[in-house]
């Protein structure tokens, strides 16, 4: 269902127009090479002369290489190359923008290879290239590494605590944004100050202050990373990935190997999925460098277990949030404390988890203490707004104990503290027109919330959650086909169907259908720079890009109807897919099929770099039922809601609700890193880490809430991150009303919740 | 050693590895590689294919021990010219977003529908369990099925 606010008086397309083909769900254009096989992934790929890589991995958490000997594995037959971080040679340290942030380029080096030490198990050493992949995985293994085990630190408390032992011997923490001389594990502590937190909690009459521990978990696709490069006579360098972003891929290894970002071009295979865990680089440098040594395209693809232990995950973290309130149900202060494991590496997305951990609500008094701290685990990746599903679970828990305490429906007190437009946030950024309330609004008269829940063990929850999407650059041209169709050039790897999101803005522009445009995704030498598919940006950006561009079409096609008419091209006007001047008139296919004789082919271009972001806000309603014999949670009953401005697509809106939805149930009731007293991952297989399944999980229903984001030409917001924020949070919630525990630690799952449970049983109070 | 398998009706004579596993053989010898490895451990289910029209994971299942049987991948189940009813329905229900699991579901669908012609939702989460989708919650891949299911029954394959 689609829950409409009354106006968009915020948006004026919005309010004065209907629209043919948005808001239509025409059936996808990659569809057909997705459900035959033929739709090439990076794995995929074949080509004349290819060979194949293996990585050797380090097998201790922290330890330091002494010595690397590679001279058995060259030995062996049909070992054509061996590299280590000795071949990538060290170009200095500068910051590099990756599209979600800025990083450090020595730490992304060794992060490709280890050099000197290995700072997780899993940590890639060595790369071998051999004629078969059984060769090369054989030569792995004889490559003789000297290790120096050291003591491993994996969680922020034990890499915080006094004599801890330190991944990096030059990290120095940087202490609100200073330069510091103060040397350990914590990377950065920033914070962020609204009003007087101590003057805020002495108005309240109900405070409540929690510590919250979220475990480490990963992204998930099914799809393993791969690279093929082929480093060619020319010195140009050729890479096929499945990748979020084919020119962040570029830039990022052109840094890591020090050559020209001219000298590289990304070919963006179909990815399968990455929610944000397919924007680092891990293979592309190492077949890069196998394929100038060998001069043959190597490929190379992760096991299960390398995606686990070498890639993403996104950051545990340990929180504690303090609110307080009035007994009119008004939120006067609120304090978060906050440390995020940022795995090996700097930059753990305690900013952005910072940034919403409170966003949700207008309070006066904020202080928000964050701390990025580096843990011996994979260095940690954006996981579908990175960092705020950790807030949420916390924030959220916290919201709905002070509603019980005051005795409010949780949604009551939610609707009465939301934030607005012009609420600021503790990170400063004043709100544009958002859609907190109308999300609200709809869950309250959802028949979900309006449906008591009866039985035992059973209990309800909801919370709602903020991702605040992105911007950044996008390219994409348009050319006219003679037959009225036209084709559309984009930068944004698809990773959810935004070849048919792009294509159907374009079409509304020009008047044709969704069908009449033929989008692809090209590779970086044959579009304008496209930054990461990421951050819910593309169906905004790329698809402002689609209409500009469009428009661009426009504008020039009227000169050709008024070189066909022998009128002033500013008295030609286009509406509906049809071009006027006074008696005149001609459809934009027919207009198509005469571009040849005024003066030849039409090609449309646009590029943007917006800053009319949007964000958007999630809200769940839970109803769980809590197996009191085993602790085992069954979702009953699940609906989500979203404020996705206006939904271009609204299955594909809707699928990405549901998605991220399932994404944040197995985060709250299974998912996790199990780590060893050695640092290790005892579970990294799809066995024991254990995503959801259609089995473990209920319909998803869906509410899209519309409140047009006034800074995109269709009220667009982006939709797809916000879905995996508050899951965890209802999740907790719903437990709470089913058991009377309430969870401070992700997963909840059956052992976990069994012991909360006989703790609340064998003590009631010390429990609450 | 020897081994002979009919792949989508061609039938494949070929000396492999015994180690070799089914799905290498398809992907790298066969060239068909809408076949995906997801895990390597059997639980994803983005390998499934038809060993003699019962779906299999063919990431745990050794080439040699297919000689003699008829395999059916993803790309065998098209028609002259025809989508597959399972085909046709995740492409117009929306039953796939990134598409790397949808070889294996549509296959392990397959399954399904041959036992099962009607089947009902629970019916479905439960022939399903053994293949994960990360991108769509299930709810579009599980309308799919049904769609197929109703399609199938009406007689139009």
């Amino acid at each position: 269902m689609t829950h409409k606010p009354d106006s968009y008086e915020h948006n004026m397309v919005l309010a004065q127009k209907q629209f043919r083909v948005l808001g239509t769900r025409p059936i996808r254009h990659d569809g057909v090479d997705k459900v035959t096989g033929r739709a090439l992934y990076g794995a995929d790929i074949d080509l004349s002369g290819l060979i194949h890589g293996a990585i050797l991995r380090s097998p201790h958490a922290h330890a330091r290489i002494v010595s690397i000997d590679t001279s058995a594995a060259e030995a062996m037959e049909g070992v054509l190359a061996v590299v280590t971080a000795a071949d990538l040679g060290d170009s200095g340290d500068k910051m590099i923008d990756l599209g979600e942030g800025e990083q450090n380029l020595s730490f992304l080096r060794g992060n490709v290879l280890a050099s000197g030490k290995a700072l997780y198990k899993g940590h890639a050493v060595a790369g071998v290239a051999a004629a078969s992949l059984h060769v090369a995985q054989e030569a792995v293994k004889r490559i003789r590494v000297e290790w120096e085990p050291l003591p491993a630190v994996t969680t922020t408390q034990q890499a915080m605590a006094d004599g801890a032992p330190v991944l990096h011997d030059g990290l120095r923490t940087k202490e609100l944004g200073k330069e510091t001389d103060q040397t350990g594990n914590v990377a950065a502590h920033f914070r962020y100050d609204k009003g007087s937190p101590d003057e805020g909690f002495a108005q309240a009459d109900v405070i409540v202050e929690r510590s919250f521990d979220t475990a480490t978990v990963h992204q998930g696709y099914i799809e393993p990373q791969n690279a093929t490069a082929l480093w060619n006579n020319d010195g140009r360098l050729q890479i096929w990935t499945s990748t979020q972003g084919s020119f962040v891929v570029r830039d990022t290894t052109a840094a890591i190997l020090d050559i020209p970002v001219s000298q590289v071009k990304v070919t963006p295979m179909e990815i399968g999925g990455g929610f944000g865990g397919k924007i680092p680089v891990y293979l592309e440098p190492v077949a890069a460098l196998l394929s100038k040594k060998t001069g043959r395209p190597v490929k190379l693809v992760m096991s299960r277990q390398d995606v686990f232990e070498a890639t993403g995950p996104t950051p545990g973290s340990h929180i504690r949030v303090k609110m307080g309130a009035t007994n009119d149900g008004r939120i006067v202060a609120a304090e978060a404390w906050m440390a995020y494991e940022a795995g090996a590496y700097p930059e753990s997305f305690v900013v952005p988890g910072a940034m919403c951990v409170f966003a949700c609500y207008d309070i006066d008094n904020i202080r928000v203490d964050g701390f990025d701290v580096v843990v011996n685990k994979p260095s940690t990746a954006a996981y579908r707004a990175p960092g705020a599903t950790n807030a949420a679970f916390a924030a959220e828990s916290v919201v709905d104990e002070i509603a019980e305490k005051l005795g409010v429906d949780p949604l009551d007190l939610r609707l009465k503290n939301a934030a607005k437009e012009g609420t600021r946030r503790a990170d400063g950024v004043k709100f544009p027109r958002i859609g907190l309330v109308e999300v609200l609004e709809a869950m309250k008269a959802h028949p979900h919330y309006q449906t008591p829940l009866e039985g035992p063990h059973r209990g309800r929850g909801v919370a709602v959650g903020f991702w605040f999407n992105v911007g950044l650059e996008s390219s994409c041209s348009i050319s006219v086909n003679s037959d009225g169709t036209i084709s559309l050039v984009e930068g944004s790897t698809d990773i959810g169907g935004t070849r048919t999101s792009i294509a159907m803005q374009a079409a509304e522009v020009l008047g044709i259908s969704a069908e009449e445009v033929r989008p692809s995704v090209a590779d970086t030498d044959s579009v304008g720079y496209t930054s990461v598919t990421g951050g819910s940006r593309v169906t905004f950006a790329t698809g402002w890009a689609a209409h500009n561009a469009a428009q661009d079409v426009v504008a020039q096609m009227k000169e050709r109807a008024a070189i066909l008419w022998g009128v002033d091209a500013g008295a030609v006007e286009f509406a509906d897919g049809t071009f006027r001047s006074g008696d005149n008139s001609l459809a934009f296919k027919e207009l198509a099929k005469k571009l040849s004789e005024t003066g030849g082919p039409v090609t449309g271009r646009a590029t943007v770099h917006p800053k009319g972001v949007g964000g958007s806000f999630a809200g769940n309603i839970v109803d769980v039922e809590v197996d009191p014999e085993t602790a085992k949670t069954k979702i009953l009953r699940f609906t989500a809601f979203q404020d996705a401005g206006k939904a271009i697509h609204p299955s594909y809106v809707e699928g990405q609700m549901q998605g991220g939805s399932v994404q944040g149930i197995g985060w709250g009731l299974n998912e996790e890193y199990f780590m060893t007293d050695q640092g290790v991952m005892a579970n990294s297989t799809l066995l024991d880490y254990r995503m959801p399944t259609a089995l473990d999980l209920p319909m998803i229903d869906t509410c899209i809430i519309e409140v047009a984001n006034p800074g995109h030409p269709f009220g667009v917001r982006g939709v797809g991150e916000a879905s995996i924020v508050p899951p965890p949070g209802a999740l907790a919630n719903a437990i709470h009303n089913a058991t009377g525990v309430r969870m401070s630690r992700l997963p909840m799952s059956p052992p976990r919740l069994m012991e909360a449970i006989w703790a609340l049983e064998s003590n009631p109070i010390a429990a609450d | 050693m020897k081994v002979q398998l009919t792949i989508n009706g061609r039938r494949f004579d070929r000396e492999v590895e015994p180690r070799q596993l089914l799905v290498h053989f398809l992907r790298d010898l066969g060239g068909l590689t809408g076949t995906k490895v997801g895990c390597d451990t059997s639980q994803c289910g983005a390998c499934t294919v038809l060993l003699d029209g019962v779906a299999v994971k063919s990431c745990t299942c050794l080439t040699v021990q297919a000689d003699g049987c008829q395999v059916t991948t993803v790309e065998g189940l098209s028609r002259d010219g025809k989508l597959h009813p399972l085909q046709e329905a995740f492409w117009n229900k929306h039953g796939l977003q990134c598409g790397y699991c949808t070889p294996g579901m549509i296959l392990a669908s397959h399954e399904l529908l041959r036992t099962n012609p009607d089947p009902s939702e629970p019916e479905i989460r439960h022939a399903l369990e053994g293949n994960m989708c990360r991108c769509t919650g299930y709810q579009n891949i599980v309308r799919s099925v049904k769609e197929a299911a109703k399609t199938m029954a009406g007689g139009s394959q």
